[in-house]
């Protein structure tokens, strides 16, 4: 693919003895729509975090919009500004307003003058549906409300990519869906190009353009939702996905 | 919800009244042990506190010009401390120049009280302690402005305790909490030397460190070169204070989940902005409470300068106990250093409560 914005060639890693990542090779093109899934433990979560260096892979290559990613501060500061995130556990910052968590990034960061960063954080507040939370601190919000800042939070800073780290596992049953709704909703009216560990498969179906299946930190099968849930090839797919679709 | 009548959602708790007796049999006399305690802890205050009522108020004697005269009525002689209330307070500093130390211990309490108010939490601050720091030093030195020059060696009292704890815990402080975060650094260099540097000065009694800094320092430095002693014993109290306030402030970074500095990564925060904006406020509201004993500490271990012959607030009170005409009044001396020294850690304590119930934002990890 010529216009892959994120490139991952024969990435390899490990945690101590544990190898974690087998000869990952990867590309993602503008605009793709990624699910991964997996058992527990097969390095799903590992393998977006290295997208943006939380985790810092051992050998191979990873490209992220012609920046590779080295031990170069300056390079992974540029790619963590292209890359937003949402994390499994929100990550919010219980110290600080709605409002000002997310203006944080855009103030310090892309050095926009706080107005502007306010008027941005109201319009993906809105967005999100909840401008009327942005006063508050996130201790007070529910997590579906706070999910949605967390969201919100990583859009303020017109990230080209989104990583989502199975953002709905934390989540009450009742709340998954406020937050899926969002997440559909960017994926069908921004064109992001969006990375997404999850088990929710409803949600795979309706906006993927490819599920990606790992286990033992191997990529094991990939393809169109349909084609992935109707007729998996892969014997360990099969299993995966007997166990999770009742 | 609907369904749900709003009688039920508003149920008061049941409240339960107990008469006088009853509060009394299940609180003082429910056992043999507990009636025991309360007939001894009773026995004790009847004991003790009408006794000291009389001596320090009704028998106390608060305007006598003389000593002889101040024993003579049985109680506490506070007359003693009216007339050497100068020498306590500004020790040997001129007589006549003592309105100086005394227009600057105000300033000094005016801007540390400014400072506890969270609206001028931002650049006015240091506008206002730079203001102050220089009007303080000019009037404790003077030198200028037609005021008499008045070396360190003369200053004393609470002035100088004051000057020693407010820049011992205004430099103490970031040097401590630098200190933690090269404690915790991934760079090998920078934690090793943070890690030699804590564990020495918490392996060190601050006395000997002070006996260090004023005897064996000087042995050091080149010929004719000298740092001040008052100087010396404040770089000392700064640099022991440093190494408590960052082992605590290690505790705090060390309470926040990694799922902060990842949120601060994701969005492209680098580390000083991440610590600064994200992990530091979060990490000493949880360390106030201990912080802020370590201040207190320090406000008290300023007295152990006397150890090196400089005079403080406790050592002016000392001197004024030399005096021949008024001999025999330590106890009043000590009641009233001690209760200065009490309203000022106390004044620390309530406002770290009261911070600490300002800064919370209801989050439940």
């Amino acid at each position: 693919m010529a216009d892959a914005i994120i490139r991952m060639k024969d990435v390899n890693k490990w945690y101590g003895k544990f190898h974690v990542l087998r000869d990952i090779n990867l590309d993602v093109a503008k605009g793709e729509r990624i699910v991964i899934c997996g058992p527990s433990g097969s390095g799903k979560s590992t393998l977006i975090r290295c997208i943006n260096r939380l985790e810092e892979h051992q050998s191979g290559q990873i490209v992220v919009d012609g920046t590779e990613i080295t031990n170069d501060v300056r390079h992974v500061e540029a790619i963590r500004r292209e890359v937003g995130m949402v994390f499994q556990h929100f990550n919010l910052f219980p110290h600080l307003t709605v409002l000002e968590n997310l203006t944080l990034g855009p103030i310090w960061v892309l050095k926009v003058p706080k107005a502007e960063a306010e008027a941005r954080a109201m319009k993906y507040l809105e967005r999100v549906r909840i401008p009327d939370q942005a006063g508050k601190f996130p201790g007070q919000l529910s997590g579906g409300q706070q999910q949605r800042v967390a969201i919100a939070r990583s859009l303020c800073m017109d990230p080209k990519v989104m990583l989502f780290d199975e953002p709905t596992s934390a989540l009450d049953p009742e709340m998954v869906k406020e937050v899926l709704d969002v997440m559909v909703g960017l994926a069908t009216e921004s064109g992001m190009t969006m990375l997404c560990v999850t088990h929710e498969m409803g949600f795979a179906r309706k906006v993927a353009d490819r599920v990606i299946f790992m286990d033992r930190g191997e990529i094991i099968e990939q393809n169109t939702p349909d084609a992935f849930f109707d007729a998996p090839q892969n014997e360990r797919t099969q299993l995966f996905l007997s166990q999770i679709l009742h | 919800m609907s369904s749900v009548s709003p009688s039920v959602l508003n149920d008061d708790a049941p409240v339960s009244r107990l008469s006088v007796w009853g509060w009394m049999r299940t609180q003082l006399f429910s056992s043999p042990l507990n009636t025991l305690l309360t007939i001894l802890s009773v026995w004790l205050l009847l004991a003790t506190v009408p006794a000291l009522i009389e001596w320090a108020l009704v028998k106390a004697n608060v305007s006598a010009s003389t000593a002889q005269e101040c024993r003579g009525t049985g109680g506490a002689c506070w007359a003693f401390i009216y007339e050497k209330h100068r020498l306590i307070l500004f020790g040997l500093y001129p007589y006549d120049e003592q309105w100086r130390p005394l227009v600057a211990t105000c300033i000094l309490l005016g801007v540390i009280v400014l400072s506890g108010f969270r609206r001028f939490w931002n650049l006015s601050l240091v506008v206002i302690w730079t203001l102050a720091l220089v009007s303080v030093a000019v009037l404790m030195w003077g030198g200028i402005f037609g005021l008499k020059f008045v070396e360190n060696s003369l200053w004393g009292g609470l002035p100088l305790t004051l000057i020693l704890s407010t820049f011992g815990i205004a430099f103490a402080f970031p040097i401590g909490v630098l200190l933690a975060l090269g404690r915790r650094s991934t760079m090998p260099a920078i934690k090793s030397i943070c890690v030699v540097y804590i564990e020495l000065i918490r392996g060190v009694p601050l006395i000997s460190l002070l006996f260090m800094s004023a005897v064996m320092l000087p042995l050091f430095l080149p010929e004719g070169f000298t740092i001040d002693k008052l100087l010396r014993a404040q770089i000392a109290i700064i640099m022991f204070a440093a190494a408590y306030i960052a082992e605590t402030v290690r505790g705090g970074l060390q309470a926040i989940p990694k799922g902060q500095f990842e949120g601060g990564e994701s969005i492209g925060l680098n580390y000083w902005q991440q610590m600064r904006l994200i992990v530091l406020p979060q990490a000493l509201k949880i360390v106030i409470p201990p912080l802020v004993g370590i201040f207190i500490a320090m406000f008290k271990d300023t007295s152990l300068v006397v150890v090196i012959g400089i005079f403080d607030l406790t050592q002016a009170a000392k001197a004024a106990l030399t005096d021949q005409a008024w001999r025999g009044f330590s106890s009043e001396l000590y009641i009233f250093i001690a209760l200065i020294y009490f309203v000022f850690c106390y004044s620390m304590s309530k406002y770290s409560q009261s911070l600490e119930k300002r800064l919370s934002t209801g989050y439940q990890r």
